[in-house]
């Protein structure tokens, strides 16, 4: 805008002219604020992929271009998925065998928390025992504690039970840190769940365990899946625990297996890159999946604050 | 909580139907309705004993002896460690934080294109922490990593060795985690702003609020609150974070990069010295229980929907 152009603008207030002025202005403001638009989104993409990129880029890197300075694999190569899938390599001789704890862990987490946290919550809220404000609320402190903290306590008292390279140890911590947030979100949801389905069912000569299985446990299925998903996501994540507990290459898990391979020399990134999308893609699925129900569920705690 | 279920017996009590509900919920549960509460419970309860209880005391008990703290006071990692911790939750938590609520206010516009990247952006909190954190570590290496790599063809720049001196690698440290936490925050955040009644940006926009002016009189005030549980709920996560620090530096260079929590866990299982762990860990307490105490209070607050 040149001086001339403003004045005659501010002198010719309602002219043809004017109208002209402001609908450029208009759309130089929207260019300016679609140029920051796509500014910020092409910088979150970058933060966002650049670790991404570069997992899946070594991992199908040949070994003289680990060692390189490129940022695409001259001869780029499926080799280290094929090592993966046929355990081609020592460090991943039992690699299925410990995907299959991964998986077993993951779902024995899953199943335990959501059992005890929905036997929990029905019994609090809809049976109203009395007292039961006490367990939600320990329950709560749970919550707050942080699991490392309780790693080496817990790791001596499996040591002297004998529990040490037993999954069933690492199942019960992690359910244990996982049915507090899932025992909160149930109490949450089911608070929406009106009584007098409950209480005609009860006149009808229902006893609880039916109440529970054929009237709670239906109605509450957005929010079992919301924390199923959080259970079994919490258990492909968790690290610290399954390392402490799970030494022998039978009991352990993938993500300890992964880490061996960090003990060795020359650590073998492409074949390491590999397992680990390998490890990365089901929860990802999973997440993609369940993504509506899991917002939704996990806001339902965090949004009420 | 039992805070809701209360409020919504509260709520119905206007029903009709209230007799017959205290007739049969309400008063004492009969007979083998009772055992079968119980019965419910027990689990949990178990569960709550053995494996939290249980530890906790013993985890007291271990880290009862005094001469552990002198001991521990005495190591120089020891306090270098204290002034990570410190670091690593005033910084990493607050400016992950602040960024998510910010982040949340972008990702509010419509339109697909902000639903493709919301899609793009919430992947690190999918993608599970140990492989991607290892495969950062790589990520950051002086030589061979591919960020100096790209720093190098793209810019033509030299990138530092990361993760070889203190500030770059505990600044690695931070950034990692700041990568893998902020889209949950800012996916909680969004749902906050979602609760928030349209009408109210209406009104504002007649009384001539938008934009910045908005935020700071709307989303602010109605969202404070969540934004202050959030962060504590956060710090107290972060506390515990093990996987980043210890897979990003490993600790390095020179013990310089632990934190409190990565610390206990070295000295326990590193240096076989389980107690002068437990002891480490135990000197984080005085930190987190206010914490604890404050959540607690503001959880009791915080019933009140937006």
């Amino acid at each position: 805008m040149t001086t001339t152009t403003a004045e005659v603008g501010r002198l010719t207030a309602a002219r043809p002219i004017d109208r002209e002025r402001m609908r450029r202005v208009a759309r130089r403001w929207r260019l300016v604020k679609n140029a920051g638009v796509a500014l910020l989104s092409f910088a979150l993409l970058v933060w966002t992929l650049v670790p991404i990129y570069s997992m899946v880029m070594v991992s199908l890197e040949g070994h003289d271009d680990v060692f390189s300075n490129v940022i695409w694999p001259q001869y780029p190569s499926l080799h280290g998925y094929w090592l993966v899938f046929t355990e081609g390599y020592w460090y991943l001789e039992y690699f299925w065998h410990q995907f299959g704890n991964s998986v077993y862990l993951g779902a024995a987490v899953t199943f335990f928390t959501l059992l005890i946290a929905s036997l929990v919550s029905f019994s609090l809220s809809r049976m109203r025992l009395r007292h039961g404000w006490l367990v939600s609320n320990a329950a709560l402190l749970t919550y707050v504690i942080p699991q490392s903290f309780l790693a080496i306590p817990f790791y001596r008292i499996m040591q002297a039970y004998g529990l040490t390279n037993n999954i069933w140890s690492v199942i019960a911590a992690l359910v244990t840190f996982a049915t507090p947030y899932a025992i909160f979100i149930f109490q949450n949801y089911g608070a929406a769940i009106p009584m007098e389905l409950d209480e005609s069912a009860r006149i009808d000569g229902a006893s609880p365990v039916q109440i529970y299985l054929k009237i709670y446990l239906p109605l509450m299925a957005p929010a079992l899946v919301a924390v199923g998903t959080y259970a079994l996501l919490l258990a492909w994540n968790e690290y610290l625990y399954q390392f402490l507990l799970l030494s022998s290459k039978q009991s352990m898990t993938v993500p300890v297996a992964l880490a061996q391979f960090l003990n060795s020399d020359e650590a073998p990134w492409n074949y390491m890159m590999a397992t680990a999308v390998i490890y990365a893609l089901p929860p990802i699925a999973v997440y993609y999946a369940f993504r509506h129900r899991m917002t939704s569920g996990l806001t339902m705690g965090g949004v009420k604050g | 909580m039992a805070q809701v279920s209360e409020t919504a017996s509260a709520a119905v009590q206007v029903l009709p139907s209230l007799r017959t509900r205290r007739r049969f919920w309400r008063g004492e549960l009969q007979g083998s309705e009772y055992t079968w509460a119980l019965a419910f419970v027990v689990p949990y309860v178990a569960v709550f004993l053995v494996f939290v209880i249980y530890p906790v005391v013993y985890g007291l008990w271990m880290g009862s002896d005094p001469h552990l703290y002198t001991e521990l006071f005495d190591d120089p990692v020891y306090q270098m460690t204290i002034v990570n911790t410190v670091l690593y939750l005033a910084i990493a938590v607050n400016v992950k934080m602040f960024c998510a609520l910010l982040l949340s206010g972008f990702f509010m516009r419509s339109g697909w294109w902000t639903k493709a990247l919301l899609m793009v952006f919430v992947l690190p909190w999918a993608v599970p922490s140990m492989p991607i954190f290892t495969s950062m570590h790589w990520m950051l290496n002086g030589d061979y990593g591919f960020l100096n790599n790209a720093l190098w063809t793209i810019f033509h720049v030299n990138g530092p060795a990361w993760l070889d001196t203190r500030w770059y690698a505990f600044g690695s440290v931070i950034v990692s985690y700041i990568w893998k936490w902020m889209p949950f925050w800012t996916v909680i955040f969004i749902a906050g702003r979602m609760a928030i009644p349209q009408e109210i940006y209406d009104a504002a926009k007649v009384d001539g609020a938008t934009g910045f002016r908005a935020f700071v009189h709307i989303n602010f005030p109605l969202m404070a609150n969540l934004y202050l549980v959030c962060t504590l709920l956060s710090t107290i996560f972060t506390v515990g974070d093990f996987n980043t620090p210890y897979f990003i530096s490993g600790g390095g260079p020179a013990f310089s990069t632990y934190t409190l929590a990565t610390l206990g866990i070295r000295d326990a299982f590193d240096l076989s010295q389980p107690r002068l762990g437990v002891a480490a860990v135990m000197t984080a307490l005085p930190l987190v229980i206010p914490l604890v105490i404050l959540l607690m209070r503001k959880l009791k607050t915080a019933q009140v929907q937006l």
